[in-house]
């Protein structure tokens, strides 16, 4: 978050306090002046600029921006940027390594596990959560795992199939 | 999707968050999960003028079975921990049966048991088992704790009885006097969907017989329902048909539904007394129901 | 040699999508992930009653609040002739309101400030002061005596009716019912739905003074509409406008209308000189944007004893909301409703239709649906399966015997329509192998001794799809056509950009399959590109399920025509006249000697490199498609479930769909949208719909009350599939998207109502909510949905 310079805004807002927080982003550890009520999600999105986090619904309901809060999937609408401080978070960006996909990633490309993709980032790290805990989960468990996260396009069977196919693989690789 | 302004402090002692509570002497709510709390005031529903974050204190994320076999659920015990917990699932059927019916899985990672008692939602499932348990919330304020009982706890529709300046740190699940037995069933029309009725069904059982029932409903009333009294003709009786059918009968008249587009008053009276006969057959041994 | 065509990604391939790569990254890009720089956000503050003057509008507290740049009311509005805009059914549609809100939810004022949250703290304090009416919440009310004026903007205008209309031979009809044995009559009312894309609309309008030229990014799922619209409405030209389209989170027909929010974010932006956004939120999306349904269903059907149908009539009344702002491109006032029964042999038919304005958010025809087809063939499978039992027949035999046998083709429906291919009784049969049918009843018995109720229900349809030929198509006077435009760089690789608009469908991949097949590069050689009025060809946009019957057939012709140019250049290449090169995949060659030949690779770089004499260079073309005919896809759908009589509570046991959508381009795309149409005809038939209290408040503004099923309720679908192939269309598709939403919802009632059908029950309005079923249950009647919905007690 390094600039030459900061312009100062010609009307500042009025006497807004800001608090500092650090969080560590995918592996990164960020620093970023938030205003209490902004909400974790449109920190990630607005202040750090990582776009995948999506934005759904308003009632904590949809799941599209579920991240990972120490490794435990939350809603991060639901969550003030400031509650972050201190803590890990991981994103869809955090996914993916330079060079490979995460086998989830494959898995819903795979099986068509997306049609518009907006509930993608969310499902998937619902599913990461899950298989970390149950690496062998059944049709059943995975239904349950992401009935927290809503998908409008694919009727989830691919889902399913998508986060089936992912275990599999994330078990061979483990074997 | 835009709360407005609010102060924010992240207290490290209970004291402490007392003491900021205290100072703003009404104002300010206490934050623990967030997930009743936060969407409220994404919609503006809610605009309070101080959060009190009770994330930041060390030691409130228990929950144990004490030696004299009662059950402690601390402030930011999340309701994914209960429905995981290995101690939960052998010593408190109703809470183990009531924890993953719970909002969603993702709420459930976050979300409180003691706040979402707090919340006092007439639909809310936490404060329906609770009730059912004959638990109690252990409340401090700047005078010490103090226990409130959940029948004189919850006072109505989002209303509790903690003092402005009192931060619930604890419930309180008392010791069976026998074996536990219980059970919850709610009928949602989808994850995460409130109850159109839900029951909460706490059996304390000596041999074949009921030596205390607790039952209490939720999202048939204005408030938690504590059908405990219309539940007392099973005290000292077996779970014969002929008893769950008295005590279904008895409990479904302690409802207070409206009807609304969820169902009618009538159809969410049925739904009650189904579940009540649906938990008390299940929990009736082979031996009984043959009787 | 040929090749494989299945290797290169062609027809048939279940290619993995390409699109993918960015979205499973995090790296799609939507409206609201693009940021400009300068750029301001907006809020709407909406009316919260559903009918009221505005007595006044104060806002002078909202500009007091720093970090505010500009705040609009319907009468800023007004001084630039803004206030109100012509909707696509030739109404009009108050932008922020001036004189009287009419719905929960219009939009009333604006706020454009630093950052949204701002702009939200300065819409609260907006002081908006409404002197309160009536609120009519359905065509009832709508149509009392003395019933308020909603639209006494309108001169003219005496009381609620938007239309009356009507097709059909009334005298035919009613010959028939005088000739039946039985009059089999069904009433049901298709409750309010929201297609409820999981991104909401939204807009950054950037207005650039000094080229005088308005870019807009949203969320449309027609930008060439919108753009003919914003000249239309903001008098600017069209080489001034750019609609620019990125990926869209779902649109589901709701991202077709054009909304007040994008239209105050334009005037923002022009008036501030800078890039103003506007993303709506959850609510504003369900309580104010395009829906669907909301029509009352009457209907008989004029039978013979021996099972045929004589003749059909039916009465609908649709609900439209404050503004009748359908988005549909036909000439018939009820969009496609008379396609009811096309795919029934029935010999006279009549409709009569009339739509009401409500207190309700406008819109109509949006969702998933060809313009009422929904409806239609809802209702048609409700009384076909009322009209079986009432002649104590089984419901595949009726079925069977009128429905339109496969040696009738091209057959003309009783309303005129002309379907042209299918096999239905095929389809019907592996439908009722796989849900077991002769096994059921021996099933149903066995259940009824568990205390449980079996119930298995059947739907049968063909619908029109790729809205249309020019003849009877258009939107706001422009045809329904569509278009691509295809460049082979001299690699032999190449883009493609069609006037279609992908909203999860897959266009990048399946759009690059039929250029393979047409001209046997692989598809992932070929670039798509969709969305951005300057670069993309003039097409309609996506939505009815027409990209692939009209963009799709403008895909094929396009390739053709630069396949007839690549084979010139390969005559000349090869050193032989035209007549002597034959075509096999990917490759010419001289007919009289198979092994001179040469590729499209080798004509494209000869495009560009080493062309006859007189040939103009390059590799590239467009086309334009009007298709002669609409195309019609055939569904089978059955499901069974299990009722529980305790609690009304139904589980579905199985869902079997049978699909002809003629030739699949891309199998796993294809059955991809049957089972996403499947579970939105679940979830309407089981929790999803948008209902009104007495005062005109929308119940199902938000997901706590708006239900969209999750992974969990959401059953297993088992899909088997006929190909035939459309005798029109140039690959012989005839599209899919929304066959299932349409045909599904009907096969779910069908089997909850014959689960409780022993008691009397002939209908049970959707969503079929457990108190719903278990008042059936405990009554023997009839259950209607129709708002306003009853409170207290």
């Amino acid at each position: 978050m390094t600039s030459l310079y900061d312009e100062v805004a010609p009307t500042p807002a009025a006497d807004v306090p800001t608090r500092r927080i650090t969080l560590n982003v995918n592996g990164e550890d960020r620093t970023v002046d938030v205003e209490p009520r902004l909400l974790l999600a449109h920190l990630i999105r607005q202040g750090l600029k990582m776009t995948g986090t999506h934005t759904g619904c308003d009632t904590t309901n949809c799941g599209a921006c579920t991240i990972l809060f120490e490794g435990r999937p939350i809603k991060s609408c639901t969550m003030l940027a400031v509650q972050a401080d201190g803590h890990n978070i991981e994103t869809v960006e955090g996914m993916a390594s330079a060079s490979e996909l995460h086998p989830i990633q494959e898995g819903f490309k795979e099986e068509h596990g997306l049609h518009c993709g907006f509930c993608t980032p969310g499902m998937m790290l619902a599913a990461k959560a899950l298989l970390a805990e149950n690496p062998d989960p059944t049709e059943d468990e995975i239904r349950w795992a992401l009935s927290g996260n809503l998908c409008r396009c694919t009727g989830y069977q691919n889902i399913v199939k998508s986060v089936l196919w992912a275990a599999k693989k994330m078990r061979a690789e483990s074997n | 999707m835009y709360p407005s302004r609010f102060g924010y402090e992240a207290p490290k002692t209970v004291e402490e968050a007392i003491a900021i509570l205290d100072a703003h002497g009404g104002e300010a709510k206490i934050l623990a999960g967030g997930q009743s709390l936060v969407p409220m005031m994404k919609l503006r529903f809610a605009s309070p003028e101080m959060l009190v974050d009770l994330n930041t204190i060390a030691g409130l994320d228990f929950h144990r079975v004490d030696a004299d076999g009662s059950i402690h659920i601390g402030a930011l015990c999340r309701h994914e921990d209960l429905e995981k917990s290995e101690v939960i699932k052998k010593s408190q059927p109703t809470i183990a049966a009531a924890a993953s019916l719970v909002a969603d899985p993702i709420v459930r990672a976050r979300g409180t048991f003691v706040g979402s008692v707090c919340h006092a939602d007439p639909q809310g499932d936490w404060a329906a088992a609770l009730t059912a348990l004959g638990g109690h919330i252990v409340a401090q304020g700047p005078k010490g704790t103090r226990d409130i009982a959940m029948k004189d706890f919850v006072i109505g529709p989002f209303q509790n009885t903690l003092a402005f300046n009192e931060i619930a740190i604890e419930a309180v699940i008392p010791a069976p006097k026998g074996i536990a037995r219980g059970g919850y069933l709610k009928l949602e029309r989808r994850v995460g969907d409130f109850a159109t009725a839900s029951v909460a069904v706490s059996l304390d059982m000596v041999g074949d017989t009921v030596a205390r029932a607790g039952i209490a409903l939720a999202g048939v009333g204005g408030r938690t329902i504590d059908a405990t009294a219309a539940a007392s003709v099973l005290n000292g009786k077996k779970l014969t048909a002929e008893n769950i059918s008295l005590a279904a009968a008895a409990v479904a008249a302690a409802a207070e539904p409206r009807t609304d587009h969820r169902g009618s008053a009538d159809y969410k009276r049925q739904i009650v007394k189904t579940f009540v006969e649906r938990i008390l057959t299940g929990l009736a041994t082979p031996s009984q129901k043959a009787a | 040699m040929a090749l494989d065509e299945i290797k290169i990604g062609g027809l048939g391939a279940s290619r993995r999508r390409v699109e993918d790569n960015r979205f499973i990254r995090g790296k799609g890009n939507y409206v609201d992930d693009i940021v400009l720089p300068g750029m301001l956000h907006m809020e709407l503050l909406r009316s919260p009653v559903a009918h009221a003057r505005i007595k006044s509008i104060d806002v002078s507290a909202a500009w007091e609040v720093p970090g505010v740049r500009l705040v609009l009311t319907g009468e800023m509005m007004a001084a630039r002739n803004l206030a109100w805009m012509p909707t696509l059914s030739y109404d009009t549609q108050a932008v922020l309101a001036t004189d009287k809100v009419r719905f929960q939810g219009q939009e009333v004022a604006a706020v454009i400030a630093d950052d949204p949250y701002i702009a939200k703290d300065a819409c609260q304090r907006i002081v908006v002061e409404y002197e309160q009416l009536p609120a009519i919440v359905n065509p009832l009310q709508a149509m009392a005596a003395g019933a308020e004026v909603i639209r006494d903007d309108k001169e003219n205008q005496e009381g609620n009716k938007v239309f009356d209309w009507e097709i059909g031979d009334k005298s035919a009809t009613d010959k028939a019912f005088a000739d039946a044995d039985v009059i089999s009559k069904m009433e049901c009312h298709y409750p309010r739905s929201h297609p409820s894309p999981m991104e909401t609309c939204g807009s950054i309008a950037d207005y650039n003074r000094a080229t005088g030229k308005l870019t807009v990014y949203m969320t449309s799922q027609a930008p060439h509409i919108v753009r003919a619209a914003v000249a239309m409405v903001a008098e600017l030209p069209e080489h001034m406008i750019r609609i620019v389209s990125p990926d869209l989170g779902g649109g589901f027909g709701n991202k077709v209308p054009i909304y007040p929010g994008y239209v105050v974010s334009i005037l923002a932006s022009i008036l501030l000189e800078c890039p103003v956004k506007w993303i709506e939120d959850k609510t504003g999306n369900l309580i104010s944007t395009g829906f669907g349904r909301d029509v009352y269903l009457q209907g008989e059907l004029a039978l013979r004893k021996d099972g045929k149908i004589l003749g059909m009539r039916m009465k609908t009344i649709s609900d439209h909301g404050a503004f009748y702002a359908d988005a549909q491109p036909s000439k018939f006032k009820i969009g496609l409703m008379h396609s009811t029964f096309a795919a029934y042999d029935i010999p006279a038919a009549h409709l009569f239709s009339t739509g009401y304005y409500t207190n309700k958010a406008p819109g109509g025809v949006a969702y998933r649906c060809s313009f009422r087809v929904t409806e239609a063939m809802f209702f048609q499978e409700r009384m076909i399966h009322g009209a079986a039992n009432d002649l104590g027949m089984d419901q595949a035999e009726f079925r069977r015997m009128n429905l339109v046998k496969d040696d009738m083709f091209p057959y003309r429906t009783a309303f005129g329509f002309l379907t042209d291919s299918g096999q239905y009784g095929k389809c019907l049969d592996i439908g009722m192998k796989a849900i077991g049918y002769d096994t059921f009843q021996a099933e149903k018995a066995e259940a009824r001794k568990r205390g449980k109720l079996l119930g298995l229900g059947i739907s049968t349809m063909t619908e029109p799809l790729g809205a249309g030929n020019s003849r009877e198509y258009d939107i706001l006077g422009i045809k329904m056509f569509d278009s691509a435009e295809l460049r082979i760089h001299m690699s032999g690789k190449g883009i493609l950009r069609t006037g279609a608009m992908n909203q999860g469908q897959g266009h990048q991949t399946t759009w690059a399959q039929i250029v393979a097949h047409e001209l046997g590069i692989p598809a992932e050689d070929i670039t798509v590109e969709e969305g951005d009025t300057d670069t993309a060809p003039f097409g309609m946009g996506t939505y009815a399920s027409r990209s692939t019957p009209v963009a799709g057939a403008a895909v094929a012709m396009v390739a053709r025509k630069v396949r007839a140019k690549a084979r010139k250049i390969a005559a000349h290449l090869l050193e032989v006249s035209e007549e002597d090169i034959e075509w096999e995949l990917g490759r010419f060659y001289v007919r009289s000697n198979k092994e001179r030949g040469v590729t499209i690779q080798d004509c494209a770089m000869a495009a560009y490199s080493n062309l006859p004499d007189g040939m103009e260079p390059g590799l590239e073309n467009n086309a334009y498609y009007d298709p002669p005919n609409l195309t019609w896809p055939f569904a089978a759908y059955f499901v069974k479930v299990e009722v529980d009589p305790e609690t009304g509570v139904w589980d579905v046991l199985k869902v079997v769909a049978v699909d002809d959508c003629g030739v699949r381009i891309n199998p796993m795309v294809v059955e991809g949208q049957i089972m996403g149409g499947l579970t939105e005809a679940y979830a309407m038939s089981s929790m999803q719909y948008q209902t009104y209290d007495e005062e005109g408040n929308c119940i199902g503004s938000n997901y706590m009350d708006y239900l969209l099923p999750t992974a969990w309720e959401t059953p297993g679908f088992e899909l088997y599939e006929v190909v035939t192939p459309c005798p029109h269309h140039p690959i012989g598709a005839k599209g899919v998207g929304e066959c299932a939403t349409v045909a599904g919802p009907a096969a779910f009632v069908n089997a909850v109502v014959d689960a409780v059908g022993h008691t009397g029950v002939r209908n049970i309005d959707m969503p079929m909510m457990p108190n719903r079923v278990y008042e059936a249950l405990q009554t023997g009647k009839d259950i209607s949905g129709m708002p306003p919905v009853k409170m207290g007690d």
